[in-house]
Order: structure tokens, then sequence, then C-alpha cells
């Protein structure tokens, strides 16, 4: 909540000083939407360290995971996306709220962004599992997977877009982020469709590209586990 | 001199253990760094859009980061990790650390080593000389002292901070996030030039809870600049003095807090 009013602020102050009045194309109002549709997002996709299979790898728990009829990836993706929902319903809406009272905000004018977000929510949080399962995975070989979580969280932070939106940033730059990198299919490019600071078709398109991020992250993630389970020796006793 | 060598062998059994994953370990030592350089760049990429932000040129707002990101830095590698304070009361893990004879305080600090945030102060400082060298600063012994005595002024008033939203896990021991709010979001709030923010979110984080005093007041003395929002000049002046008081007030928490514990039997 705080850092929501603090980023709230400070763009608006860049709005208030910027030629013409919109930073990367966004107006003001836009803005708002975009910082408090963040935060109440921001434990929905769970941007933050999720640390619980690379505990269970280092405590040797996993072995009672793979010993289960389901596959691991998608016995943790089924309860990601319940955890993500139940999110969506408790943790999305009063940040949202609070932003709309606190400051001049913009809601969806065309009917179909509604949708169309949340279809691009639903895309983002697999987007960010496949993301964070990978990360996990690496205490497969590492051991303690401190290290990379917290590089994820970093990484995830600026380049998903939750410190300022990444239009901000020199256009090939952006671009080859959006295609080169799943992070901004994880945060900038919901909130992009709910400010919709694009027409509809580039809304479309930008939820294309993180159909194609999931898709890819999941196969990935599938695949490492697979690599894992053929090396794994489990730990302690 | 007893104390001093159980002090030095806890943390050399820590030190062994940081590093004995060494992969993992060196990706935290450069992630951490990776921090502060992406709150600087944040700055950087929002003076892309506009040259000035709430009436603040880059080089101007850019020293106000440079001695919170100095002073942050520092108060998180000295006394950071007592916000692992909430997981240990949590566990019933400082059940064990109040049975020693050493304080409590000191041996908490020791239980995780911050090596991996070593880096980081250096890159603070680093930020905090590029800011001073972008902006002609009109050098008197007055601005020399301060310069020197902000980041540590800063520094200590963070750890301050640190402690207090700590202490919150006596009272209350799921904690969470409330305790980052204050820690990064205080660090967060006091990087921009204070007259960004809206009137009551202002009073309420810059006056209440006095963190225009530890960077953008110390950086408007340093710039010869007469405070937009009508505080006098020596207010700049004032950051240790508030630090101090800061710090009375988190030992006193502390304190209280330490007696006021009751193990939670798990």
């Amino acid at each position: 909540m705080v850092f929501g009013y603090m980023r709230c602020y400070v763009l608006l102050a860049v709005a208030a000083s910027a030629p013409g009045g919109q930073p990367a194309g966004y107006q003001p109002d836009q803005l708002v939407t975009y910082v408090w549709f963040g935060q109440g997002l921001l434990s929905v996709v769970m941007l933050w360290g999720w640390a619980e299979l690379a505990d269970r790898i280092r405590t040797g728990d996993v072995a009672a995971d793979l010993l289960r009829p389901v596959a691991p990836v998608t016995a943790y993706l089924a309860a990601d996306l319940g955890r993500a929902g139940h999110g969506m319903l408790t943790r999305f809406l009063p940040p949202v709220l609070i932003g709309a009272l606190c400051f001049p905000m913009r809601l969806p004018t065309r009917w179909p962004t509604v949708p169309l977000f949340l279809v691009s929510v639903l895309l983002a949080v697999i987007v960010s599992f496949g993301c964070r399962y990978l990360v996990n995975a690496t205490a497969y070989w590492l051991q303690d997977a401190r290290g990379p979580i917290m590089l994820w969280v970093l990484g995830a932070g600026v380049l998903g877009g939750l410190y300022f939106p990444l239009r901000l940033l020199p256009e090939w730059l952006a671009v080859a982020l959006w295609v080169g990198t799943p992070l901004p299919s994880i945060l900038q490019t919901p909130l992009d469709v709910a400010a919709e600071r694009d027409g509809p078709a580039m809304q479309a398109a930008l939820i294309g590209l993180q159909a194609g991020w999931a898709v890819a992250l999941l196969a990935l993630a599938a695949l490492v586990q697979k690599r894992a389970e053929r090396k794994l020796v489990v730990q302690g006793g | 001199m007893g104390e001093l060598r159980a002090y030095a062998a806890l943390a050399a059994a820590q030190a062994r253990s940081v590093v004995s994953y060494r992969t993992s370990f060196l990706i935290e030592l450069l992630t951490n760094v990776g921090a502060t350089v992406f709150d600087v760049l944040t700055v950087l990429v929002l003076f892309r859009a506009t040259d000035r932000i709430a009436g603040f040129t880059l080089p101007e707002a850019l020293l106000i980061t440079g001695i919170i990101s100095a002073g942050f830095a520092l108060a998180d590698f000295t006394i950071g990790n007592v916000d692992r304070l909430k997981t240990y009361v949590r566990a019933g893990t400082l059940d064990a650390v109040l049975v020693r004879p050493l304080a409590a305080l000191p041996q908490l600090l020791l239980m995780d080593l911050p090596i991996r945030k070593l880096l980081r102060v250096v890159f603070g400082f680093t930020v905090l000389v590029v800011a001073v060298r972008m902006n002609e600063i009109d050098w008197t012994p007055a601005r020399v002292a301060l310069l020197l005595v902000a980041p540590l002024s800063c520094a200590v008033f963070m750890s301050a901070i640190f402690v207090i939203s700590a202490s919150l896990a006596f009272w209350w021991v799921d904690s969470g996030e409330l305790g980052s709010a204050f820690t990064y979001g205080g660090r967060d709030f006091a990087s921009y030039p204070i007259t960004v923010y809206g009137p009551v979110f202002r009073t309420l984080f810059a006056y209440v809870l006095g963190l225009a005093f530890i960077g953008y007041q110390p950086a408007l003395a340093l710039l010869g600049r007469p405070d937009p929002l009508g505080l006098p000049a020596w207010a700049g002046f004032a950051s240790p003095l508030v630090a101090l008081a800061a710090a009375v007030v988190a030992a006193a928490v502390w304190r209280v807090g330490l007696r006021h514990y009751r193990s939670t039997g798990s």
C-alpha cells in the first residue's frame, strides 16, 4: 500500500512535468490504473520469492512428490492456480479500491478489455509459475537456490514492470525485453491491457505473446523436471 | 575477552556455512548490488521522460538518492539481519539465543553473516560520490562535514527503523510484510524529493516519521537550495539529531519487546 502511494505520486509528478503530460504515452489517469492494478496483481502473480520447491529439494521431501501419480509440474501448477484465484478475490480488489478512492483512476472504457484482462492475468500467473518453477529447480543442481531466487525477485520486479512502466525505456529495448524474456508478460502486459494503453489489436497481440511464453515455459519446466529426476540423489533421512 | 571469542566463533561458523554453497553465494553477492543498481536505474529511467521531477533536476535528485543508497546499504549491512527475528520468534529459535550468556542483538546479527551485502555498500557510496561530482556544490567547512555525516546519520536512522520494525514480532508473531513497508518503504520514500508527494502522505512520512531529514534536507543544504516547503536552511544539519532520537526510540522498543517475549513453545 505504502509503495502504491509512492509510485503513484512519483509517476504523477513525472507526468506533470513531461512534455505533453503523457510520459511513454500514458495519460495520468492511466498511470494511476497502472500503479494500483499493479499493487493488486503483485500477490496474484506472486512476483516475490517462492521457495517451497527449492526447500523440498534441499530437505529431500521432494521424494514424496515424485511418488504421487500426478507429475510434479502439473501438481504444483494446479495448487498455484488455486492460490492465484483466491488472491484475485482477496488481494486484488483492496488496493484497486484504495487507488480509485485516492486518485483519479481510469477504469476500462471498452467492454472487451475486461475479459482480455482476465485472460491476461491467467496467462501471467502461468508464466510466473513457469519461471518460479525453473528458478526453484536450480536447487536440484545447486542444493541451495537462495541466490537464484533473489536474482529472480529482483529481475522480475524491474523487468516485469513493477518499478516503472517498461514503455519508458527506449523502444528497441522494450521490444527486446518483451520478445526475448518472459518477464514483461508477468506484470506489464496485464497492466497495459487494463490501462488500455494500446488499441484492441495490440492488446490481443500482447496476450498472444504471453500465451507463447506460457506454453514454452511449461514445456521447459517439464523437461527440466524430467532431467532432474534422472539425476536426483535425495539427501538426508 | 571470552565474550569476544564466542562472537568470533559464531561469525567464523557462519562464514564457513555461507561460502559452502559457492555458486548460490556468488549469485547472491551480485544480486545484492543489483538491488541498488536498479534503484538508481529507476531514477534515470524516470528522468528520460522529463528533465525535472517536482522541480528537481537529475543531478539534484541523484544526490538525494545517493545519500539514501549509501546510508541504507550501510544499515542493511550492519543490522539488516535483525529482520529475521520474526522467523526466530515463530520457530522458537530465539530461546536458544536467550539462554546463551551473550547479548541477544549481536547474536541475532551473527546468525546470518551479511558478507553478501558488502559490495552493495561500496556501490551505494559510489553513487553518492558520482552524484556529488555531478552537482556544482559551493563547498564550505560545514558542507564538507555534512557530506560526511549525512550518510552515517541516514544509516543510524535506517538501523533504528530496522530494529523497530523487527521488534513488532515480539508483540505480533506473524508480523510478515508490515515491517518491510517501513524499512524498504522508508528507503524508497526518502530516495525522491519529497515535493513529489501529496500533502497528507508527505506530512506523515516526511515529518512525523522524520524521513525528510535523512536525505532530502541534507541534500538541499549541500546544494544551497531553499526548501520549497519552507523549512529553514539549518534543517539539513539536523539529520544527526533526528538519527539519534530514532536510535533512542529503537533501543527502548527493543528492550521492552525482549522483556515482553514469551516463547511460542513450539
